[in-house]
């Protein structure tokens, strides 16, 4: 077998106001991003769909930065982590090609919107079945082991409502009997798109569950990014000393509609001034200017800098090409040979 | 010595973990156990650690498995019968068949299929899945009928960039002998004519080739000439081979153990009749199992699925026309 390719690597944030900091201008610039590809969806420049993480962008990120992709750390976000594709390394132009489907973008504009991925890197595609994507980022950690790379983990996301399919239950359980090292985060939002929990769980609290797969258990606030960041730090340090997946509940509040198409009127005033209906950008923002990390000037700064970077990123994926049909391959398989062609008759 | 068909698969799946390191064989109880039908008898002693015990999760099986190529890895999966690899069509057919479309990545999984009926079997443990996933795009869907197919199109099917369903027949698993495994064989996606004539080609696959053999038998004692077209391979199909053959009969019945609406045999008649209209003498005919779930009880089950006398039936009604 293969040798490790990475032996390990300090994680890249010496301590916590690095870290911070960090994590808080990737779910400004994720924030920012989300903003600007809602409004070319509602002018008509982009199609199918836009699929926001407000209010979610803390958890988010701290999955993210727990995780580390030149250790061959894998990554498994799904349809609200712009914040975490960001911070573990997704670069934001091919996210804005994805939207605005650019031929040059990860997926060719084959896909769209959040499905995209790039697989060297180690972040998952996602599929629209929900739940389906965790046993995938378990079979990377599988072929890591057979390869003895053993110091990978992987990190995969999920909501709430994602949690009542058959995939997330065998691939948990899987997870649990091959003893991964995998770091699952739920994000809490308490609607799948209009569902809400009460019609998506019978548990008082997702976290109960984690006894049941034999895997340990974290419930947070979602909200309060110094809570995130710590304990995804610290169940992806469990994970990767051996102590199996890590189930990670992340309370909070979806701060928009399942899509922009969706205006959320579901959503009530009593989740909205609930606990968990308050802002993770705001607090974050806070606690910034509070702890003397940060002051207002500075982060007015950032706010200016990424705006700039957004602009750069969705005028470059608009001003590129889309696909053209007759330069399409037209060819679902890798063995050329074994393509049928596409029969008219 | 003789060699059967399920030895054959056990065989290949040895061989394939001996030359590749990067092959694993994951499924329910194929580890000490050798699976529910020994395909993979011996094989975790052999190999520690590469011929693991999956719990009942069809889904995250092939879901692993999907993520495991990415490392390298090319896994093979034994679906205990190929009924429940409903539960895993999801990762099969939007994960799997689309990964390399989507992404410029390939997927070379190999999911074996336990496939068709057997007396006893029900409608649970006895289905031919093969046309539902010869539908999606970007699988290759193989439909071995004899010993030296089964061994080589699997040895095959795991060096294949593409995921590969793998459609082993277990009526022919302790029923089909051969004297010898093959050093080389067609590759897959070529048919092979299984027996040649001149008045009408019976197009099939699996165990309904053995089935349509006995009906050739019995036709040439009546003094028709069949030829018989084992397609080998659903996904790609070799239509050339099917064409050539109807040029030379003009005559065309189609034979599949699936159910009937769409399917295989609609898909070869469909090709025949768009590009060899010409050269057809009679209208082409279709024998598939009955469209009602597979019976239990051998009686029923007979009855349902095509048989030597029921294909020779329709090839008296072909010959006739």
């Amino acid at each position: 077998m293969a040798e490790a390719k990475i032996k390990g690597s300090k994680n890249k944030y010496c301590d916590s106001e690095s870290r911070y900091r960090a994590a808080f201008r990737y779910m400004l610039l994720a924030r920012v991003f989300e903003e600007r590809t809602a409004n070319l969806y509602r002018a008509g420049k982009i199609v199918g769909g836009v699929f926001m993480g407000k209010g979610q962008e803390a958890f988010s990120v701290g999955l993210a930065l727990a995780l580390d992709k030149n250790r061959g750390d894998v990554y498994g976000p799904l349809i609200r982590d712009q914040a975490g594709r960001l911070a573990f390394g997704e670069a934001l132009l091919d996210a804005a090609r994805t939207y605005l489907g650019s031929i040059e973008g990860p997926m060719k504009a084959r896909e769209g919107n959040v499905h995209r991925g790039n697989i060297p890197m180690g972040i998952i595609p996602m599929i629209s079945h929900l739940g389906s994507h965790i046993s995938v980022v378990s079979g990377r950690l599988i072929g890591k082991r057979f390869c003895g790379q053993k110091d990978a983990i992987g990190g995969v996301c999920i909501g709430d409502g994602g949690t009542s399919t058959g995939a997330f239950h065998e691939a948990l359980n899987q997870a649990a009997v091959e003893k991964l090292p995998l770091v699952v985060a739920v994000a809490n939002n308490q609607f799948a798109y209009s569902t809400p929990t009460d019609r998506q769980f019978a548990c008082d609290d997702l976290v109960d569950r984690a006894i049941g797969y034999g895997v340990e258990g974290h419930s947070i606030d979602g909200t309060d990014l110094s809570l995130c960041l710590d304990t995804f730090q610290k169940a992806a340090t469990r994970a990767r000393e051996g102590y199996g997946p890590q189930l990670v509940i992340g309370h909070l509040l979806r701060l928009c509609g399942h899509g922009e198409h969706d205006d959320a009127s579901y959503i009530s005033e009593k989740h909205k001034q609930g606990v968990f209906g308050r802002d993770c950008v705001d607090v974050a923002q806070q606690y910034l200017i509070s702890s003397g990390w940060s002051n207002l000037a500075e982060i007015e700064q950032w706010t200016a800098e990424i705006q700039k970077e957004v602009e750069k990123a969705t005028s470059c994926a608009q001003r590129e090409s889309g696909p053209d049909p007759f330069q399409e391959t037209w060819q679902a398989l890798a063995t050329t040979r074994l393509a049928e062609g596409n029969s008219t008759a | 010595m003789s060699i059967t068909y399920l030895e054959a698969i056990q065989a290949a799946q040895d061989r394939a973990l001996a030359e590749n390191e990067f092959v694993y064989i994951y499924g329910q109880d194929v580890g000490s156990f050798g699976g529910a039908f020994k395909a993979t008898k011996n094989l975790a002693a052999k190999y520690p650690g590469r011929v693991i015990d999956a719990p009942i999760s069809e889904d995250a099986m092939v879901g692993s498995a999907i993520g495991a190529t990415a490392e390298g890895m090319r896994p093979i999966l034994e679906m205990q019968f190929a009924d429940f690899s409903t539960i895993a069509i999801n990762q099969i057919c939007n994960q799997a068949a689309t990964q390399f479309w989507r992404t410029g990545i390939p997927c070379p999984i190999t999911v074996r299929l336990p496939s068709g009926g057997t007396e006893g079997g029900g409608p649970f443990h006895s289905q031919s899945m093969e046309a539902i996933y010869a539908q999606y795009p970007g699988l290759i869907v193989l439909t071995p009928a004899t010993v030296e197919d089964a061994y080589s199109m699997l040895l095959e099917a795991v060096t294949i960039d593409d995921p590969v369903v793998f459609c082993e027949h277990k009526y022919l698993y302790y029923h089909l002998k051969a004297d010898q495994l093959p050093d080389k064989n067609l590759p897959v996606g070529k048919a092979r004519i299984a027996r040649t004539g001149k008045h009408a080609t019976v197009v099939t696959y699996s165990a309904m080739v053995h089935e349509a053999l006995r009906a050739a038998d019995t036709l040439e004692e009546e003094g028709w000439e069949i030829e018989i077209v084992d397609l080998r391979s659903i996904k790609p199909i070799d239509t050339d081979t099917v064409l050539a053959s109807v040029a030379r009969t003009g005559r065309l019945l189609c034979v599949s153990e699936a159910f009937p609406w769409g399917g295989v045999n609609a898909e070869v008649i469909s090709r025949v009749t768009s590009e060899g209209f010409h050269l057809l003498d009679a209208p082409p005919k279709r024998l598939n199992a009955k469209d009602t779930p597979i019976p239990f009880h051998p009686n029923l089950w007979k009855a349902h699925r095509p048989a030597s006398q029921s294909i020779a039936s329709s090839l008296r009604d072909l010959l006739r026309y």
